[in-house]
């Protein structure tokens, strides 16, 4: 079975953000990147199906400039047999909806049986890919999946996705894009053996014209990015603890009125 | 009708609109001056209807089939697509809900249009909508403008002023013919929760959060008999889930749910940035932490630098004299 793993590089959450000059964009200096973490489940969840079934091939995918390599090295190092590195600068301003099509046009070319996304990259948080590289695709999708088993003859793939309150267990007919979601397992880490093998595996530039896409504007733009308004500054109540607590209760419905 | 916004229902499977309604209905109603809400359901009522009209729905497109359940994508994308290219709305929205997230994300490919997701907030400059949405772990705040209409997003909970019921007032219902799309997942089940009797995380107004000071899973019952006691939902951080002490849908966090609640009590919480990205719309936060280094600190409104297990049964004490007088 043929796995493809779509996967994003986005700065480690430790990281300092910075504006940008222009005021849309972020400054990159002094950011450390890392595979956003949803991604990480989604990529150990496809080595998992592979292994399990004993032979298969699994390809992680990207879009983004040259920095992006370093992520889908990893990916490598985790095990991913090659992967397709999505680099060209007609692709610089892409929204969730351009990177959904840049993506079906590798699915198309690679015709895998399965895709599996992270529910969200963790540096926009749109959490739209998935769901909008199934419409273009014409696949079912299911999000936020804690459990999942691709039968024996390989033609469905059963999944339980999260909802409020529940899970709901579906069959999807392959091919079909998964979700995962924290839960589902728990990434190995990259040996020393995989970091050094990684080195030797395929990892291919793709521009947007080897997939037979011509360049065309974002449907959503950023106008502008901006610090988050600083929180007024709080209170420590101080005072023995029945004094305390009962001034933050008071606190709490005279000046909050938050309950 | 040509330049609407259309408020995409949640419901609660039982025929009534949810709450977070009220402040998708209400946003859009400030923004246009009028509501459409599009309803698609199993199981409608009269009185979820009227609920509708009476948080100010204009006019309802109810499409009411045994068909829709449970919710899947490819049956649900094709009958709003098939309705919006006559109706041309100016925007589409829904509330974030694990359903809507999906659903709206599908049809703006379907149209070919942006989405903007979990947005906290809208303006309009004529006839141009711009959202704003939180990014890179909340630290930033991205303004988004699309290039063509509709304009679909998902408004994060918690966070629009609810529209106030106005009795009496109602919209009109039109229930369009319309094909649903083919279903290709096929219903297996559905594994209900255990419930915890409490609010769910996402959608309560107050959310009680416990940390890796709790030191076990056996002491959140203190933060539950809190909660029973202001009406709140009770949820972890990382740490605490990663100690296997609560079940991970409980996690607030990058790697967990976001949450906007009206007022967040973290007990033991140190307030890594990972938790912060996941409460920190919170309106009011209150922290107690032995720690007084713990960062937490710098982002509550309230804070006691104290033992929580002396602070939550005397807190607990407090608010039930409060509410109870």
């Amino acid at each position: 079975m043929k796995i493809l793993v779509a996967i994003k590089q986005v700065p480690d959450t430790a990281t300092q953000m910075k504006l940008g000059a222009d005021g849309k964009t972020i400054d990159p200096t002094g950011i450390t990147w890392i595979v956003s973490p949803y991604d990480e489940f989604a990529v150990e969840e496809a080595l998992r199906i592979k292994e399990k079934r004993g032979q298969g091939e699994v390809v992680a995918v990207s879009l983004g400039p040259d920095r992006v390599k370093e992520a889908l090295r990893s990916c490598l190092a985790m095990g991913c047999d090659r992967a397709i590195h999505l680099n060209d600068p007609a692709w610089g301003a892409a929204d969730t909806l351009m990177t959904a099509r840049a993506l079906a046009a590798v699915v198309k070319q690679e015709a895998p049986q399965l895709v599996l996304c992270g529910r969200q990259a963790i540096d926009d948080d749109m959490g739209a890919l998935p769901a909008q590289l199934g419409e273009l695709l014409g696949w079912p999708s299911a999000y936020w999946i804690m459990e999942e088993a691709v039968d024996a003859d390989g033609k469905t793939v059963r999944v339980a996705r999260q909802v409020e309150g529940g899970l709901e267990v579906f069959d999807l007919p392959l091919p079909a894009i998964v979700t995962a979601q924290k839960g589902l397992n728990e990434p190995r880490y990259p040996t020393l053996k995989g970091i050094m093998g990684a080195k030797k595996k395929e990892l291919k530039d793709v521009k947007a014209a080897d997939v037979g896409l011509a360049a065309e504007a974002p449907q959503l733009s950023i106008t502008a990015l901006e610090a988050l308004p600083p929180r007024p500054p709080g209170r420590i109540i101080q005072g023995d603890l029945p004094t305390a607590v009962k001034e933050l209760v008071r606190s709490l419905r005279e000046d909050a009125k938050a309950i | 009708m040509p330049n609407a916004f259309w408020c995409i229902v949640e419901d609660d499977r039982a025929g009534l609109p949810k709450k977070v309604m009220a402040e998708v209905i209400g946003e859009a109603t400030r923004l246009s001056g009028g509501a459409e809400a599009v309803w698609l359901t199993d199981k409608a009522s009269d009185e979820g209807l009227k609920q509708l009209g009476e948080w100010g729905a204009t006019r309802i497109l109810l499409v009411e089939s045994a068909g829709l359940a449970p919710y899947r994508a490819e049956v649900w994308v094709k009958v709003l697509a098939d309705l919006a290219a006559p109706e041309a709305p100016r925007a589409i929205f829904g509330p974030v809900t694990s359903k809507q997230r999906e659903l709206l994300a599908r049809l703006a490919a379907r149209l070919g249009v942006g989405l903007s997701a979990d947005s906290v907030a809208f303006a309009m400059a004529g006839d141009t909508l711009t959202a704003t949405r939180p990014v890179y772990a909340g630290k930033l705040l991205s303004k988004v403008a699309w290039a063509k209409t509709p304009c679909v997003a998902t408004l994060r909970p918690n966070v629009f002023r609810p529209a106030e019921a106005q009795p009496g007032k109602t919209a009109t219902v039109e229930r369009p013919q319309t094909s649903l799309g083919d279903a290709f997942m096929k219903f297996v089940e559905r594994r209900e929760e255990t419930s915890t009797g409490l609010p769910e995380l996402t959608e309560a107004e107050t959310v009680i959060s416990g940390g890796r000071g709790m030191k076990g899973p056996e002491n959140y019952v203190i933060l539950e008999d809190m909660a029973r006691v202001i009406g709140a939902a009770v949820g972890a951080s990382r740490a605490a889930v990663d100690a296997g002490w609560r079940p991970h849908r409980f996690q607030i966090g990058q790697t967990g749910r976001t949450i906007s609640p009206k007022l967040y009590l973290g007990f033991g919480v140190s307030g890594a940035i990972q938790h912060l990205a996941g409460m920190r719309t919170s309106k009011v936060i209150v922290a107690v932490n032995k720690d007084p280094e713990a960062p937490i600190f710098k982002i509550a409104d309230y804070g006691i630098v104290g033992d929580l297990f002396e602070v939550v049964p005397a807190l607990t004490q407090e608010f039930k004299r409060l509410l109870e007088k």
